[in-house]
């Protein structure tokens, strides 16, 4: 797709990371609707609703909403802070891209740890 | 300084940022203002959903009905699809070329985020005024 000319670099990577995980979260969108419209609907609506939810599918979705909820995140504080002016100089901004990439994967991992924790099944 | 020698574009409307369309940077100027806004209330979400997002009918209704909780959700909806909104344009009139196509997607990801904001709130105020 890139070309042999070009380098995948951890820079470009985040930034098309960021669009990726952000149109990933705006189907989400959709899933907290119908979520909240079943709970207005009645119970057994509710119901059906949380039995996708707790699904595999369900499961694995929500999984990577998470994921993509904290990229996107971190990423997002990462632009604001570029929209400051700061971090720019390239050394920063690739440490500041990695942090991201490794806080995504503790909080979305520290996320669902404390779920499963929190519910006696750890 | 840019001066009417220059351009031909007046100081006041540089400092304003006022195109032809007369936008100016208001589409990136309220990104960042949702993105902000995002911030908070999306961890919040985020913690409320690590505990409840299992729970049965009548505590879900426990804790969406109250006015905390329609308050705070009814912002983040706003805010949260918004913000999604103004990303998503800029991705499709990134990548697709086609005008017709162009237009139809954005007329589409506008009208779905009117209607589920709409359909969001609704069903908040319903659950907070019926009990679900």
């Amino acid at each position: 797709m890139l070309g042999q000319a070009y380098r995948l670099q951890l820079t470009s990577f985040t930034s098309f990371l960021h669009r990726v995980t952000g149109v990933f979260l705006a189907i989400g969108i959709l899933a907290l609707v119908y979520w909240l419209a079943a709970a207005a609907a009645s119970a057994s609506a509710f119901d059906q609703a949380q039995a996708i939810a707790g699904s595999i599918i369900g499961r694995t979705a929500l999984f990577l909403w998470t994921g993509a909820f904290f990229y996107h995140l971190l990423n997002g504080i990462r632009h604001l802070a570029w929209d400051a002016g700061w971090g720019f100089e390239l050394p920063t901004a690739y440490r500041s891209g990695w942090t991201v990439m490794v806080l995504t994967v503790v909080l979305t991992l520290a996320a669902w740890a404390l779920g499963y924790w929190a519910r006696g099944n750890v | 300084m840019a001066s009417a020698k220059h351009s031909l574009r007046s100081d006041l409307g540089r400092v304003r940022g006022l195109g032809s369309a007369k936008e100016g940077v208001q589409h990136w100027w309220i990104q960042r203002v949702t993105a902000i806004a995002l911030i908070p209330l999306s961890l919040w979400f985020i913690a409320c959903i690590v505990f409840l997002i299992d729970v049965d009918h009548a505590t879900a209704i426990q804790w969406l009905g109250s006015p905390v909780t329609l308050g705070l959700m009814s912002l983040f909806l706003v805010a949260l699809i918004y913000h999604a909104v103004l990303g998503l344009q800029v991705v499709i009139e990134d990548y697709v070329h086609s005008h017709a196509a162009k237009i139809t997607l954005l007329l589409l990801v506008q009208f779905a985020g009117f209607a589920l904001a709409a359909a969001g709130i609704i069903a908040m105020l319903m659950i907070t005024i019926y009990g679900g």
